[in-house]
């Protein structure tokens, strides 16, 4: 600020020293006006293309390029934004499909489970009652063997007596006879050979 | 020659003798160097300007942070409303700009150090100025000259105080430009003879006076273009948004 009244001190100084002394050389070549037109003139020129170029052909680009970037870079942020809630949408859907396919599974599960107990259950109450069956006939079997075994054993014993006999006595004895004989000592002895 | 400190400021003719009638308008070195800084403004600019990627390169990022620095300096200042001026302004502090730091190279000359060259941007400004504020707010822009809330009293007072203030404005707004580059580039020469006379020996302070003062002037060239600029919109201001 010193600095500026200083020169202006100087400046007003040398106007009016230059006023008095015009013919002296020296002082401040700006208050000399010799160049003052072509100074005006072509500062009107210059300064008059400068703004004309300016205004017309350059500041418009540059002004369109900061519009540009930033409507591209809001374009940009406005995507990224839409492509955020896309994925957080999509993410919902996956989580959602898993987990209903997480109870389908498990549902799955649990009837193929029932099913096979239930298969399982079936197949086994028929074998019982195969076995069942089985044994049923068994002890039928085992009935009528031990019902028919006392007349094979009769029998037995009527000709093993027969064979003796006709050994022994040299003669040939009736098997009515001996027969008659088994069958007397089969019905006295029942109980004690054949009784449960 | 060299050692007066003001043969730096002289102005010659380049070139023949340019006449229009009884104007003299030759081209002189105060031509050539407005025309070198335009052009340089234009070249930087243009380049600028060329390509739009999205990630900026060097000129266009110099470019495109000028353009939003001189778009945000008017809009702080002076509104949306002094939009359409946007390019007047950037082009006033582009080329007071350059003029300045083309200035600072050596053995360059200074346009804006003339009190022509920013007297005649000064009127021009203040005249614009005016009548754009006229042509938007008719007679009611006088009302500039009287601030609301003055005791009666005072009022002639202060409407001659504000009236001399307002046509002052054009001569503060040139004398601060050219007194500035001026009185610095004075003063660079005066310690740059004072190197010189002192020699070897003595010559090392004024060099690094020399040396910071350097910086000191660019910082100064880059300060009176902005305090130029700035002071535009603020009277672009007044003349949109009459507050008073």
């Amino acid at each position: 600020m010193i600095k500026k009244y200083f020169f202006q001190l100087i400046f007003f100084y040398t106007f009016f020293s230059k006023s008095v002394f015009a013919a002296e050389s020296g002082g401040m070549p700006q208050l000399n006006p010799e160049f003052w037109i072509s100074q005006i003139f072509w500062l009107t020129l210059v300064f008059g293309i400068l703004y004309i170029v300016l205004s017309k052909l350059i500041l418009p680009k540059i002004s369109s390029n900061l519009e540009l970037r930033k409507s591209q870079i809001q374009e940009n942020i406005e995507a990224a934004d839409k492509q955020r809630e896309d994925s957080e949408i999509k993410l919902k859907e996956y989580d959602n499909i898993i987990s209903k396919s997480k109870l389908d599974s498990k549902n799955l599960f649990n009837e193929t489970r029932e099913k096979t107990l239930k298969a399982i259950n079936i197949k086994k109450e028929t074998l019982e009652k195969q076995i069942d069956d089985e044994i049923k006939k068994a002890e039928i079997e085992i009935n009528q063997l031990r019902k028919n075994a006392p007349q094979k054993i009769n029998r037995i014993a009527i000709e093993t007596s027969s064979e003796i006999l006709k050994n022994v006595i040299g003669a040939e004895i009736n098997n009515s006879s001996i027969s008659a004989i088994v069958d007397d000592l089969y019905k006295k002895n029942e109980n004690k050979y054949y009784g449960d | 020659m060299a050692a007066n400190p003001m043969t730096q400021f002289e102005v010659y003719r380049i070139g023949p003798e340019i006449k229009i009638g009884a104007f003299d308008i030759s081209f002189t070195n105060a031509s050539l160097f407005m025309v070198v800084s335009s052009l340089a403004i234009l070249v930087i600019f243009n380049l600028g300007a060329k390509k739009n990627s999205m990630l900026p390169n060097k000129i266009q990022l110099l470019a495109e942070l000028s353009y939003t620095f001189v778009s945000k300096m008017i809009s702080d200042t002076a509104g949306s409303k002094a939009k359409p001026y946007f390019a007047f302004i950037f082009s006033l502090f582009m080329f007071v700009l350059f003029c300045n730091m083309f200035g600072m190279i050596p053995y360059t000359f200074t346009v804006t150090s003339h009190i022509i060259v920013t007297f005649i941007l000064a009127a021009f400004i203040f005249i614009g100025v005016t009548i754009i504020g006229f042509i938007k707010h008719g007679l009611g822009y006088l009302k500039l000259f009287v601030p609301s809330g003055v005791p009666v009293v005072l009022l002639p007072l202060i409407v001659v105080i504000e009236i001399i203030s307002y046509l002052s404005r054009p001569i503060s707004l040139s004398v601060r430009l050219f007194a500035n580059m001026m009185a610095g580039h004075t003063m660079m020469k005066v310690f740059g003879g004072f190197v010189i006379s002192l020699g070897i020996v003595g010559g090392w302070l004024p060099l690094t006076f020399s040396v910071a003062l350097t910086g000191l002037e660019i910082l100064v060239a880059f300060l009176q273009a902005y305090v130029f600029a700035i002071l535009t919109c603020i009277y672009l201001n007044d003349a949109l948004n009459l507050h008073h």
